[in-house]
């Protein structure tokens, strides 16, 4: 009988307590502001959780920015309150240039929510990786692609090295992102076309019949990698 | 009965106010000193001074061996999830080795304040106190300039007006080569005020102020000359970031400070060498001689029998027959190892297999590393070799003829042999993979273990002290600045003391000497003392050592000896007992190199680990203190 009221009491202060926060809680942000980080409209891919986004809301006297990352292909997005925000990436991070204001800060991109919005923006990556074509054979991964060097100016830079990643998820990159890779270094990629790189699939646990493969080019000064969409290989 | 009451009640109100209300009310306190009282004899005051010099913070230290495990020099054979994650983690956080102590600085402030004023005390003493305090403080700002860049320079104690305002005491970080000239400056100063004291080791001496002038005039040097490599490091108002051309100005100065105690002026300090007969033992003396150590030159000290102690031996004694029923935490790697060169300055992977592939068989175990700097035998347990004059039991298994492995999953396991008899078929001290306290890599770490009956057990434990500057670290200071000043052949004369040392008896020409060979240096001799990590940001060589990627048995065997040499995770070499009778390799000794699978992390040193996350609730307190570069 004891047990039993203390079970009822437990019961009713839940009750109570999921009663009372209604009342105390704002709406949360309900507009969503999504995009992607785009070249002449192809989509730039990058390492998920690295590459950083900071959102300024006006009016509010705080510091601080709403701070996230883009997802390996480039996608962001963001729940915010109706209002007047400034989007920038901060200095030194990401696989490209960002435009920086006259005094030599980033500049920032301005945002008008009231509702939904879609954003694109439009980055100059140092190089693009291009046709990125995937075999499996005799359990190896075959990647073939293109470079694209696409800042040629004084800002140019050097090619430190790239990689071919394979995963048994769909999240593909360096760190705890691969099952295996292989790398060439800045040096032995003599030509832009038709490079070439072949890994061999270790055994995974539980068997799959399957990976996800993409190139990553590392870009010597640049901290951020960029790379070729992920593919999906049937092995 | 009642009236009784009122008039006692009346009689006592009447004497309280016959009191003298000041002296009833304002008594000193029995239990507590006052400012005055303790400043007011020399031993008082050195009890506060002893606490200061108790709370100084080291990056790396004997009191917790978790501090030395990192880095993929070693394994930790531990499986706690703190220590597991070393293994596991694919990148260090931004806030990893922070310190922002100014509790600390305001502590020694005080002393310095209350000590000056102090009227009691012999100049004597006084110039001591004062000077030592200067020096603490000195130190902690190094530590905090290594760590956190710039920061506020505070020197005098602060105090709140209760204005509401509190923008009086709020400071801005300082550049990054103030605090270094602040650090050199001071030991400039005070090195005078210091004894000259070869036997005084505890405490601060004219040696000690000048080395870490040494260290910290190299430190901002090297920044200064290599950060070129890592532009964005660096902040706009110089927090972070040292200009290039302030360069040989440091490396002057750590060359001239370090030439001074080798010239003998602060005392008269030379390398180890009280047992030249065995170079390994000799080496691993150096840590654990206490008496007339003429190569440490500031340490923190310990004593048995009082509360000062500490269990480095406990945790990282060699498992089997151990005082405790443990030890073995710290297992080197084979990164490390195989960084020792061999005798005639060449480098090689430890040879396991012959040209054509095949197994390399070994008599016994330790042949293995025969040739080799003495540094390896010294720093490192390896198989085959004995501590506290008892062999350490480390291999894997039994290498069957056909090519299969017998092994055993717990120390010392006993299993059916082919021949049909039980044997044991793993050693006592392992290696088994995922078994805590066994060798995993193959190897344990010798370095700072005491070899004095008791010092592995926990009632007992160790008296050895932590080595914070010792007089080769000196002599490789000045080697690298007059390397990096032009000064090639003075830099080889000052190398070729350490190296001869430890064995390595072909001296180096002044044209062998090169980065890699300073950089290489240092590592060996220093392992396991807290200076890689420190070493691996100043020549900005920390994002390339350590760049996230996993390291391939190819890699891991090739460019020994390299500056930027990946060293992402740590591998380990295992001894196998070959198990063929009747052949001629029966009982013989194969090793192979192996990745245990519980490594699955891969270190990643992101440019944003250079310095140390300002932990937001500082930077909101004191909205001056600008933010790190790269930590978005």
């Amino acid at each position: 009988m004891k047990k039993k009221i203390s079970y009822i009491m437990m019961a009713a202060m839940m009750a109570a307590s999921f009663a009372a926060c209604k009342k105390d809680n704002y709406t949360p942000p309900q507009s969503k502001l999504s995009g992607r980080l785009t070249y002449k409209g192809e989509e730039v891919n990058v390492e998920v959780n690295q590459v950083p986004f900071q959102l300024f809301q006006f009016g509010f006297g705080k510091v601080g920015a709403i701070s996230s990352t883009f997802e390996q292909d480039g996608k962001f997005s963001a729940l915010l309150f109706d209002g007047d925000y400034k989007l920038t990436v901060p200095a030194n991070q990401g696989p490209f240039v960002w435009k920086k204001a006259a005094s030599g800060a980033q500049d920032s991109i301005s945002v008008k929510m009231a509702g939904n919005q879609e954003l694109d923006i439009e980055v100059t990556p140092y190089y693009m990786i291009r046709n990125a074509a995937f075999e499996a054979k005799e359990n190896k991964v075959t990647g073939t692609f293109n470079l694209e060097k696409v800042i040629t100016d004084a800002n140019a830079k050097n090619i430190e090295r790239a990689n071919l990643y394979i995963n048994k998820t769909q999240f593909v990159s360096a760190g705890d992102y691969n099952v295996a890779s292989v790398q060439l270094s800045g040096d032995q990629i003599k030509t832009m076309t038709g490079i070439s790189m072949t890994v061999g699939v270790p055994a995974i646990s539980p068997a799959q019949n399957y990976v996800f493969a993409r190139i990553g080019l590392k870009i010597a000064g640049v901290e951020d990698m960029i790379f070729s969409p992920v593919q999906k290989i049937t092995l | 009965m009642k009236k009784i009451l009122q008039f006692t009640m009346l009689l006592v109100l009447a004497g309280a106010g016959g009191c003298n209300d000041d002296k009833f009310l304002n008594k000193e306190p029995l239990s507590d000193l006052t400012i005055d009282e303790v400043f007011s004899s020399s031993p008082q005051v050195f009890s506060i001074l002893a606490n200061l010099y108790n709370r100084q913070v080291d990056i790396a230290t004997v009191k917790t061996w978790m501090t030395m495990a990192d880095f993929s020099e070693s394994f930790v054979s531990d499986n706690g999830s703190d220590q597991v994650n070393i293994l596991r983690r694919t990148s260090w956080n931004y806030d990893s080795w922070n310190s922002w102590d100014y509790t600390y600085i305001r502590d020694i402030n005080l002393f310095l304040e209350r000590a000056e004023k102090a009227t009691v005390l012999s100049e004597t003493d006084k110039t001591r106190f004062l000077a030592e305090a200067r020096f603490l403080r000195a130190n902690y700002y190094f530590e905090l300039v290594k760590r956190m860049g710039g920061v506020p320079l505070i020197l005098n104690t602060m105090v709140y007006d209760y204005s509401g305002n509190p923008s009086n005491l709020q400071f801005p970080r300082a550049k990054e080569h103030e605090v270094y000239d602040f650090v050199i400056s001071e030991m400039e100063a005070i090195k005078g005020q210091l004894p000259t004291d070869v036997n005084q080791k505890g405490r601060a001496t004219k040696a000690a102020a000048l080395a870490m002038q040494s260290r910290a005039a190299l430190y901002a040097a090297s920044i200064a000359k290599y950060g070129v490599n890592t532009p964005q490091v660096s902040l706009p108002g110089h927090e972070v970031g040292i200009a290039a051309s302030m360069a040989p100005g440091y490396y002057a100065k750590a060359l001239s400070a370090a030439k001074e105690i080798i010239a003998g002026s602060a005392g008269n300090y030379s390398l180890y060498i009280k047992k030249p007969n065995d170079l390994q033992e000799n080496f691993a003396s150096i840590f654990y001689d206490k008496g007339n150590n003429p190569e440490s030159i500031w340490i923190e000290d310990f004593q048995l029998k009082t509360t000062k102690v500490h269990g480095f031996t406990v945790s990282n004694q060699p498992r089997f027959g151990a005082e405790e029923e443990e030890g073995g935490r710290i297992n080197p790697s084979l990164n490390l190892v195989q960084a020792f060169e061999k005798t005639d300055n060449t480098f090689a992977p430890i040879r396991v297999k012959d040209a054509s592939g095949n197994p390399v068989y070994f008599d016994k175990q330790i042949d293995a590393f025969a040739g080799r700097d003495a540094r390896l035998g010294g720093t490192v347990i390896l198989p085959g070799s004995a501590f506290k004059a008892r062999p350490v039991d480390i291999w894997a298994g039994y290498q069957l003829p056909n090519g299969s492995i017998l092994s055993g999953d717990d120390r010392g396991s006993q299993r059916p042999m082919p021949d049909g008899t039980t044997a044991q078929v793993v050693g006592f001290d392992g290696p088994i993979v995922g078994k805590e306290h066994t060798a995993q890599t193959g190897f344990y770490i010798r370095k700072y273990l005491d070899p004095a009956i008791g010092s592995g057990s926990r009632g007992t434990q160790s008296e050895l002290p932590f080595i914070r500057y010792r007089y080769a670290e000196v002599l490789l200071n000045a080697a690298e600045a007059a390397f990096e000043t032009g000064n090639a052949s003075e830099a080889a004369g000052y190398m070729n003391q350490v190296r001869t040392r430890a064995g390595l008896t072909t001296p180096l020409k002044a044209s062998d000497i090169t980065f890699d060979r300073i950089v290489h240096e240092r590592r060996v001799e220093l392992a396991f003392e807290g200076h890689l990590l420190y070493d691996m940001k100043r020549w900005r060589l920390a994002h390339q050592v350590w760049d996230g990627e996993r390291l391939t048995e190819a890699e891991l065997l090739s460019n020994i000896g390299k500056a930027d040499k990946k060293s992402t995770q740590p591998y380990s070499l295992l001894p196998y007992k070959v198990y063929n009778p009747g052949q001629p390799n029966h009982n013989k000794w194969i090793y192979k190199v192996a990745l245990s699978n519980l490594v699955t992390g891969s270190n990643r040193f992101r440019l944003g680990n250079y310095y140390s996350f300002i932990n937001d609730d500082i930077r909101s307190r004191n909205p001056k203190v600008v933010r790190q570069p790269n930590q978005d």
